[in-house]
């Protein structure tokens, strides 16, 4: 199964298995990863799921869509050029490995 | 040992307060209390994915069951309050114990409003608020073929989309000229209406309803006021919720649409709180005592009570917004619209692009968004800041809104208490 690693704002990292179809919001729900809210349940209104993605895998996630663009305009901690919510990125098996750091702050 | 917060209520209000007082750094003990049978979950996915099955009752859960136990949170689900005593700081349950508190949230919600009409008890009649009668809905409507919707509302529109999208013949009922008219200008409640009848779900507005027939204790049918007769398996009724505000009235304390709150959120007992569904509140946004059924809302007010049990006082105001999804549309809505004496529409229904800017006195008060979501955004933007495009901009598709809003800062979707 692959894993992604969740680096918190203040430096700890978790890796969490996470089935293939399920969001990185989701699997960090389930696995009690502190640093995601989720406030709007994953469909894309609130952005207290964002994540900064490791540059490594950034590029082979599909693009935002309009929707997560704008939201990502209204993080609660300034978005960055590898934001993205979590609750848009669904495991695959090519994303093993992937690295999030979750801000400081979601809401 | 203290007696610490107790919060009675496990929807997304409660569980948000208990989550926000840990996440504040609150030491003292939690207990987070609901009738539920269930450990807190969503709501917002029962009308809509959870009744495709494309969420199930675990997939929704707010957290995992460990959640709880791990932030040192007393879950009690299953147990019901039934009264508080505000001098002795308790609350009784139906079990015959008695919970103590330093601070009390009363996170109650709403209950469905019934249909005050004959047959509304028949089998077949259902309404949706909890998980189980989602559970049931869904059960039910694997084998039904004709649904009728009474209640042109967000819940009716997205049951009655659900139910369109499992293949089965569906009518919607609204009593009022058109859809979702409480809250929506005649623009989106046109856009919604052509939405729902290109995917054969059929709207008949302006309609009341007769009774609700069926002849041997089981649903068949509904008959209009005009005598037209709607024949149906499965009844659906989405009318609107009223606040559960027994408990506090019993209590002692102000109640109206809803339990009466001041700016902080304090009841007329300052050790008392009301939240979410079951909070009329002065909403600076509405101008007015409101009372608002939403997540945001919930979770906005069930931060802002966490920081001031922390010790950080001050008013409630964050902007309101509400979002709807029927079918494969999303209507995002930013500010609270009611009172407005004009509107603007940006883009164009035929594209499936919209946005409804509606304003009083040419000041922006909300904005309303189908695929146009840099609009809603903006719209919370502005409406946080007090800033306002005027009428002539808002009408002006070559104009970049953005730009406008560049000014008024990164963070003003977000106010109110929070740290930073």
């Amino acid at each position: 199964m692959p894993k992604v690693i969740y680096m918190s704002s203040a430096g700890s990292s978790r890796e969490v298995d996470v089935p293939v179809g399920m969001t990185v919001m989701s699997a960090a729900l389930k696995n009690g990863i502190d640093g995601i809210v989720a406030e709007c349940g994953g469909v894309c209104m609130c952005s207290t799921c964002h994540v900064f993605v490791d540059e490594k895998y950034f590029s082979k996630l599909p693009p935002a869509q309009d929707t997560e663009e704008a939201v990502l305009d209204i993080s609660a901690e300034e978005r960055q050029p590898t934001s993205r919510l979590s609750c848009q990125i669904k495991m695959t098996d090519a994303l093993d490995g992937l690295t999030v750091r979750m801000p400081a702050k979601q809401r | 040992m203290p007696a610490g917060t107790l919060i009675i209520g496990t929807g997304q209000a409660g569980f948000q307060t208990a989550a926000s007082l840990r996440s504040e750094g609150y030491q003292e003990p939690i207990a987070l209390l609901g009738d539920e049978p269930h450990i807190p979950y969503q709501r917002p996915p029962l009308s809509k994915a959870f009744l495709m099955g494309k969420e199930s009752a675990e997939s929704i859960e707010l957290r995992p069951r460990a959640f709880y136990p791990d932030h040192n949170i007393q879950l009690l689900v299953g147990e019901r309050a039934v009264s508080i005593e505000p001098v002795r700081r308790r609350v009784n349950l139906a079990s015959g114990a008695s919970l103590p508190y330093e601070k009390l949230v009363l996170a109650v919600g709403a209950r469905n409003r019934l249909l005050p009409i004959p047959g509304a008890q028949l089998d077949g009649v259902l309404y949706l608020r909890s998980l189980d009668e989602a559970a049931a809905m869904k059960q039910r409507l694997e084998n039904a073929r004709e649904v009728v919707v009474i209640g042109g509302g967000f819940i009716g529109l997205e049951v009655a989309a659900a139910a369109s999208s499992l293949g089965k013949s569906a009518t919607v009922v609204e009593a009022l000229p058109r859809l979702m008219s409480r809250v929506v200008a005649p623009a989106i409640s046109d856009f919604f209406k052509h939405l729902h009848t290109s995917r054969d779900v059929k709207i008949k507005c302006s309609s009341a309803i007769a009774e609700i027939a069926g002849p041997h204790g089981k649903v068949s049918g509904v008959k209009l006021a005009d005598a037209t007769f709607l024949p149906a398996d499965l009844v659906i009724v989405g009318i609107g919720v009223a606040p559960n505000s027994d408990l506090a009235r019993d209590a002692g304390l102000a109640v109206a649409n809803g339990i009466t709150v001041n700016e902080n959120l304090q009841t007329s007992d300052e050790n008392i709180f009301a939240i979410g569904d079951c909070s009329e509140h002065p909403n600076p946004f509405a101008a007015a005592r409101i009372r608002l059924e939403s997540v945001q809302n919930a979770a906005d007010q069930a931060q802002h009570v966490a920081a001031q049990i922390v010790g950080r006082p001050g008013p409630y105001r964050s902007v309101p917004w509400f979002w709807t999804d029927q079918y494969d549309i999303k209507l995002q809505m930013a500010g609270i619209s009611q009172g407005h004496d004009r509107t603007v529409t940006r883009g164009n229904p035929e594209s499936n692009t919209l946005s409804v800017f509606y304003f009083r006195q040419n000041h922006l008060l909300a904005i309303d968004s189908i695929n146009r979501p840099l609009d809603h955004m903006i719209g919370r933007k502005l409406i946080a800041a007090g800033a306002s495009v005027t009428p002539e901009q808002a009408a002006d598709e070559s104009l970049d809104l953005k730009k406008l809003v560049s000014s008024v800062g990164q963070h003003a979707g977000h106010s109110g208490n929070r740290p930073n």
